[in-house]
């Protein structure tokens, strides 16, 4: 039984670790996640249980409920009473379509465990996998819930076994997943079973569920629950109405969450080592393990909200230690102390002020400087780690420049953008120096779209150019020449380099922040050596930008600690925008060979060191048979056999390349990568030519060297739209006799 | 054939220039001018562009170093070009990439030298010439404060000798680096590095206006100089080493010094 539970009854439950269950509810776009969530709320009598289903309360956002979709995640605390014993549920809500994948990877660190969402008639789809893959990472436990049941009972009409053996399909499929990416100690007792009651069934929107254990335990079969959708339309809306009276779904749900999840003092200690890489036996280390209310203080920043009244709202897991009004803390990576202005404590839309949130507990804090998310809050003093990176796994592909319809409305423009991108990290704003256009990238066409309705919501009328792809520059191969030299402007600083293509490995090392700049040197040196490099790279690892790494090998050279800071930046540029078009560049490894300084400080200020790092970089890129490279997405779409060659004609028409298809039953799943650049629109001509029966999802795939004969075009289009020269720079013209 | 000659304007005004230096001048095909290397408070260019009856041409610093004197170059190609630099024309040191590279192309390069910030600090000083170490160029300060002029201090001083620092200047913004700012940014320094080098009792020489019918020298602890007054840019200071008697009593009698600084004499 579930009871609507008080503040303060909830704030005495959060002092005991073992009975409190850290839960995320994953799944694929409209697989029927948010609803879920609405049935477990209004088991906790926050919400009536009649408005359940069409509510959609976790998605507190106007335009969530007539997308239907939750764009931003939400969480909620509520007591469950299982065998006699009192249980503390908190469930973070996720974002199921991959533009957001953002937000599932930053709710993923703060729970232990997640109910994968499956569609009975859809299975497991690329979400599926993806989401499943990133809490897997995160070492989140799975369990299953197979949702719209009612649907393979009246649209298409199966007998029980069929349905039971459209159900061993599912389990099969997602269990090949956990093999896949579960840690190898977890591959087998994370495997989900149905006799074990790892599994339930049910339908959310009909609000009924179970799983073995409730079957047996009432008494049901799957005959008395199809029957249940026989008849005129009143008697199933009585007989359907009865089941969800007879088996609530949040009764299996709630059920497996205390029975199949671990708590905070079981998942910890095995989760420490995969999100924190600091010292098990420290202090910090053995608060965390033993979840140690009186331990040192060490949270997770999953999420940051501006809330009109108290500012930025980071909201966290508490691995060790409580957080409390007035606490002094240090933040980790910005190495920035703050006070503890505010604690709360998170229900659905609101916030609860309370006194204190003990380790186990997600808390949100306001008054701490300049917050962001992924940091570490810790113990003022303590000598401790930040968490490892948070892993997102799409790269922003695609930006608009923005402004504001009146240019009277630029504070507020500020402002807006500010929040915005404060709240989503995967939202990059950039002002264009040279051009003055504010640009705004993000991880597909749906999540700017939203962004932009966003902006209107705040009252801000906005200008929103098409949408454009951003590209990546690389080599072909490593350069090959001896080290290229560039001279200061005076000419009085020389500055040698040579450069390599990176690995695939090593740039996917980066980009999931395993190799990062907040590491530090000895961690940073053991991951490179990890990869094969020589001591030296591996130790001398100096600078990264994007997923470029700046290495330096010079060795007995004066001044060389004075400069350092401005060959940094002048790397951070070269890279940032690189030289075929002023795209990023890609996979760059370059070496700082030698150098000769000036003797003395005004001869190699940055108007000297930053030109004569430039060149160089430039010089050997383009002396390496430089790509451009343009982002391809993947596209999964189930369609009815009479419309698959719709289909693959709009894959073939955008460039795309079908990789795979497949039967089910009697539809076919067309997956296939195309660019992104071809990809505008995608939405409403599926629908138009498949009358809106495809179920489809794309999400970012990888970088590819756009096609031969298309390099140059492209680059031109770029350089004109960047009012550049039509052409760019050949290698001749940053070569330097020595 | 072409000839780049460089002809120093010396410290402070247009009368700074030698009589050789307008000569050249007068007879040149095309006059440059650059004035972003050193100030010159009183220069006038129009009242030289009258002595030597044409117009100069002014070149930035992106016009010399970024596109590597290309302008003065092709002016060169067929005739006599005069570069106008302040102070002593390579004692700047940026104008000796331009110079070798006239050369490579052919063109002849003729110095007409002009008085340097460098004899001047001497002369108004009484400091030796023998005596001075390396000197060095303190910047403004930027968030990690270059060490060098603290370790060039540290190298001269083990070997006795004294140390000219010349204050940066970004001619360009019209900002000119204060003995205040100099001294401030050194102590700022000695607080991470503690080797007792810049103190408030160490001995320091402050110069400004070298060259001007108004300089101004005084010499005392960092602790009184530091709040001193020097008037209107530019300023350089001097960090003596050990001294001659005559230097000490030059710098009690020139530039005011306590005189307790004899006690340093050696």
């Amino acid at each position: 039984m579930v009871r609507y539970r008080q503040c303060e009854e909830i704030q005495k439950l959060m002092n005991y670790p073992e009975i409190i269950r850290n839960t995320s509810i994953i799944a694929h776009v409209d697989h029927g996640k948010t609803t879920l969530s609405d049935s477990l709320l209004a088991a906790a009598g926050i919400i009536s249980e009649q408005r359940a289903g069409q509510q959609l309360v976790l998605d507190s956002w106007e335009l969530e409920q007539k997308r239907q979709m939750t764009v931003f995640a939400s969480n909620i605390s509520l007591t469950h009473t299982f065998q006699g014993k009192e249980y503390l549920i908190n469930l973070i809500d996720t974002p199921g379509h991959i533009d957001f994948s953002g937000a599932v990877t930053r709710s993923l660190r703060a729970v232990d465990g997640a109910l994968v969402v499956v569609d009975a008639v859809e299975g497991p789809m690329t979400q599926t996998e993806t989401v499943l893959m990133q809490a897997l990472r995160e070492r989140v436990q799975p369990i299953l819930f197979i949702n719209k049941v009612d649907r393979l009972i009246k649209e298409i009409k199966l007998t029980p076994e069929e349905i039971q053996r459209k159900f061993a399909k599912i389990i099969t499929r997602v269990n090949g997943l956990i093999e896949k990416y579960a840690p190898a100690e977890h591959k087998k007792d994370w495997q989900v079973k149905v006799e074990d009651g790892s599994v339930a069934f049910g339908s959310a929107l009909h609000k009924w569920g179970f799983n073995l254990p409730h079957m047996k335990a009432k008494g049901v079969t799957f005959k008395e629950i199809i029957d249940a959708y026989a008849g005129e339309h009143d008697e199933i809306d009585r007989k359907v109405d009865a089941l969800s009276k007879k088996a609530p779904v949040q009764e299996p749900i709630l059920d497996m969450f205390v029975e199949h999840l671990p708590n905070p003092l079981q998942a910890q200690p095995y989760r420490q080592s995969q999100i924190w890489p600091g010292d098990a036996n420290s202090p910090v280390g053995k608060g965390m393990a033993k979840v140690e209310p009186d331990g040192p203080l060490l949270m997770c920043v999953s999420t940051i909200e501006v809330d009109p009244h108290s500012g930025l709202v980071a909201i966290g897991r508490v691995f060790s230690g409580t957080v409390e009004k007035g606490k002094v803390v240090q933040l980790m990576t910005s190495r920035q102390k703050g006070t503890i202005q505010q604690v709360y404590m998170s229900m659905a839309a609101d916030r609860v002020i309370v006194d204190r949130v003990p380790a186990g507990n997600i808390a949100a804090l306001s008054g701490l400087p300049s917050i962001h998310v992924g940091e570490t809050v810790a113990e003022e003093g303590s000598d401790t780690r930040s968490f490892e990176g948070l892993k997102y796994v799409s790269d922003p592909v695609v930006t608009v420049a923005v402004e504001p319809a009146d240019v009277k409305d630029l504070p507020l423009f500020d402002k807006v953008m500010h929040k915005l991108t404060t709240e989503d990290p995967n939202l990059h704003f950039l002002i264009n120096k040279e051009s003055g256009e504010y640009l705004l990238s993000g991880m597909g066409e749906l999540h700017l779209e939203i962004t932009a309705y966003r902006m209107q919501e705040a009252g801000l009328k906005v200008k929103i150019s098409k949408p454009i792809v951003i590209y990546r520059e690389t080599i072909s191969h490593d350069y090959k020449g001896p080290a290229t030299m560039g001279k200061s402007p005076n000419k009085h600083n020389k500055l040698w380099v040579t450069m390599e293509k990176l690995p695939e490995d090593i740039i996917e090392a980066l980009r999931s922040g395993k190799i990062s700049e907040n590491q530090t040197r000895d961690d940073r040196a053991k991951t490179m050596k990890g990869f094969g490099w020589e001591t030296d790279d591996a130790k001398n690892v100096v600078a990264i930008e994007g997923n470029n790494i700046l290495v330096n090998r010079i060795k007995g050279r004066q001044y060389v600690e004075e400069i350092m800071d401005h060959v940094k930046s002048g790397f951070r540029e070269a890279v940032f925008t690189s030289i075929l078009a002023k795209e990023p560049a890609y996979g760059l490894k370059i070496n700082l060979e030698d150098v000769t300084v000036h003797e003395d400080p005004v001869h190699r200020g940055p108007a000297q060191i930053l030109p004569m790092t430039w060149r160089p970089i430039w010089c050997a890129f383009l002396l390496s048979d430089p790509k451009l490279l343009e982002p391809l997405i993947s596209f999964e779409c189930k369609v009815p056999n009479e419309f698959v060659s719709n289909v693959i004609a709009i894959v073939q028409k955008r460039r795309g390349k079908i990789l795979d298809m497949v039967n089910e039953e009697d539809m076919i799943i067309v997956k296939a990568e195309m660019p992104v650049s071809e990809s505008f629109g995608l939405a409403d001509e599926l629908r138009s030519s498949t009358q809106g029966r495809a179920f489809w999802a794309t999400q970012f795939s990888r970088w590819a060297p756009v096609p031969e004969q298309m390099q140059a075009e492209i680059i031109k289009q770029i350089r004109e739209r960047r009012g550049l020269s039509e052409l760019p720079p050949r290698a001749q013209e940053f070569f330097e006799e020595a | 054939m072409g000839q780049i000659v460089f002809v120093g304007l010396g410290l402070h005004d247009d009368l700074g220039i030698s009589l050789r230096g307008l000569e050249e001048t007068r007879t040149a095909k095309r006059v440059f001018i650059e004035l972003y290397t050193s100030l010159l408070p009183d220069f006038s260019k129009k009242h030289l562009e009258r002595a030597a009856g044409k117009e100069f041409r002014e070149v930035s610093r992106k016009e010399l170093e970024e596109e590597n004197g290309k302008v003065v170059l092709d002016a060169a190609k067929d005739g006599k070009v005069v570069l106008l630099v302040p102070g002593d024309p390579l004692i700047a040191t940026t104008h000796v990439a331009l110079r070798i590279e006239a050369e490579k192309h052919g063109i002849r390069t003729h110095i007409v030298h002009g008085s340097s910030v460098l004899s001047a600090v001497m002369g108004l000083s009484g400091l030796h010439n023998y005596k001075f170490g390396k000197s060095v160029t303190i910047p403004f300060p930027d968030e990690t404060p270059s060490q060098t002029p603290y370790e060039v201090l540290v190298q001269n001083r083990k070997l006795g000798l004294h140390t000219l620092c010349l204050l940066d200047i970004k001619a360009e913004q019209k900002r000119y680096l204060s003995v205040h700012e100099a001294l401030s940014s050194l102590l700022e320094i000695e607080k991470n590095r503690k080797m007792r080098k810049v103190m408030p009792e160490t001995l320091v020489v402050g110069i400004s206006r070298a060259g001007s019918n108004n300089p101004m020298v005084k010499a005392g602890y960092v602790r009184d100089l530091i709040n001193y007054d020097f008037g209107e840019p530019p300023h350089s200071i001097v960090f003596p080493g050990k001294l001659h008697f005559m230097e000490a009593e030059a710098l009690i009698v020139l530039a005011g010094a306590p005189e307790r600084i004899r006690r340093m004499v050696k």
